[in-house]
């Protein structure tokens, strides 16, 4: 296998390390150090995809994560990940990649059609052409937009790797292991300091390793290798490599993303693939280094167009000839070292193109010593070439009048300057502010505690990195509290002055008009800018929005500066006046999963379970979520049972005998001390100072806006004791409502409470026959004028210590036994063994609901925050002779004011037709599609066994008024429409006599 | 990701903790009025700087704490109790 592009020595790729790997098919070769783009240009492949909206051909213009263009869908099935940059991917043995946007081949593409037909695509393309009709939306021009839209195609099946998240302290976080972060941990460290230095690469070195350059006299990356060695042997030092910081966030968290097993083909058992760290540095050093613009002329985008210092990273560090004919075209003086660097590597430079007339004398010389014609006063004006590119126009930066001159290549290596890597400053809050001197941004005022250094800074001199960053992390050890002398820093070897004239677009040649790319991964040309800021969308952030600039997944990292100088030379305005936009994280695109982490499916929220569960579970309960609880919800009998048998069953056995259910998950709190019921008092809205010891109470809680809160009873245990419930749902909120009022509103009551839902498991026992039932095992009278309705003791349950509460849900004679919750299975199984004789059985929570609709008693569904005590039926219990929350708000006019949705019972008229949850109440003169008249809405339904019909609760405007008339249940989305009778919400036993029995 | 002091527990992540709302709004007596009882709930400056706020550790020690936050820069100025009867051995803390 040839890899014809390959140098026959040099680069830090391991020669002896062939590595195989595949692109659209074909088998290729590259050596361990490669990434996929610097293996597909030793095997001469520059086309790698086809471009977002006209479809053009595309290679590689960068060598690392700014990339716009060298995106592949990376392996495949399940692991299948589109959008992959092929500078970020290293080659491993087996790697499959795919070109994207194409068909039905990378190099015949039937959407470069849209190419022809560009003119119809300019900014705003889509705003203006499918506004109207409006029914055209999702019929027609959805579909169309789907099919054209986006690069590689996602995943089917659900991804197989799994994700962790870590936290990590330090006092030094150094972002960038180049020179000044090398050095910058350096002087951290030897100062005591816990240091975390993280770079995006496994080699780490920065430009040390991608430039011709030394330090100590030795070669930038030997001095690179040798200080990250020191730097490994030292215990306060954690080095994270393949690890980008991607978010700067308040309080100087920083999170970053570690590729732990991407370099690999699948991660080795027990790895995760990709691992989130949230680091809590006490500073931050930002040596994230800079960006290379390009130039932009006419067809910019084609293959074999790159970035400069990119031509020289593939050169120096992976032993590439990215092309047999360069030209180096430039607007400063770094880019010269690409002709010096290509041309030792045995690479034709055909020329220089300066647009600057008075370029550097040392450089000038120095090509003129390796006869490297440098062409002044000009610069590329446009390219030609189909799927590779052939030629460079040449044009004076003043504007031509006559035929360009052509100059044969396959290689343009473009420079535009270098903007620093601004990203995570911006991202702490700082603003950027415009320099002059590098045509660029530069790092303003730190409003957190972090420092810019070297490139990140705009001091592109080696010197000045290895300076600037032994002096920051000197000072960020200080900062942190630690103290020592500073060292000095080591001598780096001559790499010139960084000089640039600004030239942001180019000259067309002559009489010709040519695609001028600024944006390549989203297609956005100067034309787009250009007509933008004409139809006045001509301030950065509309401008962004309007042309998709910056908005791609490389965030426009190569872009964004040149499309804001093309901005403001619309507008006339000097650049810092434009401004820049905000810079958000993440700085790289960052899979969902690592941002989930473990908490996925099952382990997406903890799952809790009452000491009955297992045995429920071996009963085959079907099971429902309450919140993170798992409920029984019915007790299937056979395999042919469905839920209607199961809660009809268990309903009939309530109603007729006895039955038992597991209310553990309801909410427990514990209230103690003299203030006790005084507290209660101003919680509830009804009356708590005469409840005697020994008796329960429910109550009613509102918010402070007079809307229901919860319900639920509270017994008097002792004379400072109380005993609360609350909803399951609500047990964390009213907990955390009742710690509120107590230590930030009254915090002179004495009273002191906590929950004790786990401590306790709570058995209700209900039917006719609950007392002949529970007279066998608990040590206590339980004779109606011994133990009446709302009566509360202390008692045992065989030899369980227990309290028992005769309370009803149901409706029916009941009680709810509870005991310590190690004891609760026990408990559970005592009492069926106990009514086993009367056919005792165990319900579940549908039983449950259909019981509390035919007793009429509200739960979640009439409690949605909406409706007030008035509204629920509640307000005979309050008392406003006394202060309670929400008192107040609740009595506002329009709490009180006609048209409210009250709580009503509903009765289907029609045998047979159930009605459902969410169905609307309207009256028969409106249609199935005119619901928007609405009167309220079912909210609880059920099929009553006792009543032998569909009955359900629902809320309706001034329902309470209303009883006995009629009114239709809609649900427009399966056109049913079923006449009910408004009737009172309580169906049975209204006056109570069940439960007093 | 806010790091907020608190008095009992030290320094912990956001997350720990639940927002309680402006902690500068008195709460009327019994027999305020219905316009006073109205503000309470309903009437807030939305100030740009600082702005004195309730959070709750409510996946640590449950205390209630009254925090002093720039709501422009997130900067937190202190963190004390928000009850004057929970004993914290120190009166609060200044992260400034």
């Amino acid at each position: 296998m040839t890899q014809k592009f390959r140098t026959t020595d040099g680069g830090l790729i391991d020669r002896n390390r062939p590595i195989s790997f595949t692109f659209d098919g074909k088998s290729y070769q590259g050596y361990e150090g490669d990434t996929l783009a610097s293996a597909l240009l030793a095997n001469g492949v520059h086309l790698l995809g086809r471009s977002f909206k006209y479809h053009r051909p595309r290679g590689i213009l960068a060598a690392g994560s700014e990339e716009p263009n060298a995106m592949v869908e990376l392996r495949t099935g399940a692991r299948k990940e589109p959008n992959t940059r092929a500078t970020t991917i290293e080659l491993f043995d087996g790697l499959v990649a795919k070109s994207q946007n194409c068909w039905p081949s990378l190099s015949f593409d039937i959407m470069a059609i849209n190419n022809l037909f560009s003119p119809l695509l300019s900014a705003g393309f889509y705003y203006k052409t499918f506004m109207w009709p409006v029914s055209f939306w999702t019929n027609v021009y959805e579909h169309i937009i789907r099919r054209a839209a986006g690069l590689g195609t996602a995943p089917t099946e659900a991804d197989p790797d799994h994700y962790e998240q870590c936290h990590e302290h330090c006092d030094v976080l150094v972002v960038g292991a180049g020179p000044a972060g090398l050095m910058a941990a350096q002087a951290a460290a030897d100062k005591g300091a816990r240091v975390i230095i993280a770079d995006e690469h496994v080699l780490l070195g920065g430009s040390l390793n991608s430039e011709d350059l030394t330090v100590s006299g030795k070669p930038g990356n030997d001095w690179a290798a040798a200080q990250v060695a020191k730097l490994s042997a030292m215990d306060n030092v954690h080095i994270f490599t393949r690890t980008t910081v991607f978010g700067y966030y308040d309080h100087n968290t920083v999170a970053a993303i570690e590729k732990v097993s991407d370099h690999v083909a699948v991660p080795a058992p027990g790895k995760p693939r990709q691992r989130m760290w949230i680091f809590y540095p006490k500073q931050v050093v930002i040596a994230a280094g800079a960006t290379e613009r390009p130039l932009i002329f006419g067809n910019n985008d084609i293959p074999g167009i790159m970035l400069a210092a990119a031509v020289r990273t593939y050169t120096n560090q992976y032993g590439v000839k990215p092309g047999s004919r360069a030209i180096v075209v430039t607007n400063n003086s770094d880019a010269y070292r690409t002709a010096i660097d290509l041309h030792g590597a045995g690479v034709t430079v055909v020329a220089v193109v300066d647009s600057r007339t008075h370029p550097d004398a040392p450089l000038a010389a120095e090509l003129a010593s390796l006869s490297i014609e440098l062409i002044t006063g000009k610069t590329v004006g446009a390219a030609g070439g189909g799927q590779r590119v052939a030629y460079a126009l040449l044009v004076s930066t003043q504007g031509d009048t006559e035929e360009p001159q052509r100059i044969d290549c396959d290689l343009i290596a473009s420079s535009g300057g270098w903007n620093p890597n601004l990203h995570l400053h911006s991202q702490s809050g700082a603003k950027p502010v415009y320099n002059e001197a590098i045509f660029s941004f530069v790092p303003g005022q730190s409003r957190q505690a972090e420092v810019c250094v070297g490139a990140a800074n705009g001091s592109f001199g080696l010197q000045e990195c290895l300076d600037q960053g032994l002096a920051a992390g000197a000072e960020a050890a200080k900062l942190a509290g630690f103290k020592g002398k500073n060292k000095k820093p080591p001598k780096a070897g001559d790499d010139g002055d960084y000089s640039i004239e600004a030239l942001w677009i180019s000259p067309t040649p002559y009489n010709k008009s040519y695609k001028q790319f600024v944006d390549q991964q989203n297609d956005v040309k100067v034309s787009d800018v250009n007509l933008a800021a004409q139809e006045g969308y001509d301030s950065v952030e509309l401008l962004k929005r309007y042309t998709t600039q910056g908005m791609a997944t490389d965030q426009g990292k190569t872009s964004n500066v040149n499309a804001l100088a093309i901005l403001a030379g619309q507008r006339g305005e000097p650049i810092p006046d434009v401004g820049i936009t905000t810079f958000r994280p993440p700085y790289v695109p960052v899979a969902m999963g690592v941002f989930a982490g473990h908490t996925v499916g099952h382990e997406f929220m903890p799952v809790r379970h009452t000491a009955i569960h297992d045995w429920n579970k071996k009963q085959g309960a079907v099971f429902i979520e309450a919140g993170l609880w798992l409920r029984a919800r019915y007790y299937p009998q056979s395999p042919s049972d469905t839920m209607t048998d199961c809660y009809i069953r268990e309903t009939n056995n309530t109603r007729n005998n006895v039955a038992m259910i597991d209310v553990s998950t309801l909410g427990k709190i514990d209230i103690q001390g003299p203030d006790a019921a005084e507290f209660l008092n101003r919680l509830y809205i009804n009356n708590w100072l005469k409840l005697p010891i020994g008796k329960v109470r429910y109550g009613v809680m509102l918010r402070e806006d007079g809307m229901v809160f919860d319900d639920g009873t509270t017994s008097r245990l002792g004379e400072n004791h109380y005993f609360m419930t609350t909803t399951t749902a609500n047990a964390a909120p009213v907990l955390s409502h009742m710690e509120y009022y107590h230590q930030t509103v009254w915090p002179d009551l004495d009273v002191v409470f906590c929950s004790v839902t786990e401590q306790w498991t709570g058995i209700a026992v209900a039917g006719p026959n609950s007392r002949k039932l529970l007279k066998k095992v608990i040590d206590i009278d339980l004779d109606n004028a011994a133990f009446p309705f709302m009566a509360v003791g202390e008692c045992h349950m065989n030899k369980i210590p227990a309290r028992l509460f005769r309370i009803s849900f149901s409706g029916e004679l009941a009680y709810e036994v509870n005991v310590p919750a190690d004891y609760g299975e026990q408990a559970w199984l005592e009492l069926l063994e106990a009514g086993k004789e009367m056919g005792v059985a165990p319900y579940g929570t549908e039983p449950l609901g259909t019981m509390r609709i035919e007793k009429g008693h509200v739960a979640g569904s009439e409690l949605d925050g909406r409706t007030t005590a008035l509204d629920l039926g509640l307000e005979g219990l309050s008392n406003r002779s006394k202060h309670f929350i929400g008192k107040h708000n609740s009595a506002r006019p329009a709490m009180l004011a006609e048209g409210r949705l009250q709580v009503v019972g509903l009765k289907s008229l029609e045998p047979g037709r159930n009605l459902r949850v969410g169905a609307h109440l309207v009256d028969d003169k409106v249609t199935l599609e005119s619901v928007s008249q609405s009167q309220g809405h079912v909210s609880a339904t059920t099929f009553s066994p006792s009543l032998g019909c569909s009955i359900a609760l629902g809320l309706l405007k001034d329902g309470t008024a209303r009883h006995g008339e009629q009114i239709d249940a809609v649900f427009p989305l399966d056109d049913e429409k079923i006449r009910v009778e408004i009737c009172h919400p309580v169906f049975i036993d209204p006056k109570g006599e069940l439960v007093r029995a | 990701m806010l790091r907020i002091e608190c008095p009992w527990c030290g320094v912990r992540n956001e997350d720990e903790f639940s927002y309680g709302g402006d902690a500068a709004v008195d709460r009327p007596s019994d027999e305020g009025s219905p316009d006073e009882w109205y503000d309470y709930v309903y009437t807030r400056n939305n100030s740009a700087g600082k702005h004195t706020e309730h959070w709750q550790h409510v996946n640590g020690c449950r205390a209630w704490v009254i925090v002093v936050r720039d709501t422009v820069t997130h900067k937190i100025y202190s963190t004390v109790p928000a009850s004057p009867n929970l004993p914290t051995g120190k009166a609060g803390v200044d992260q400034t």
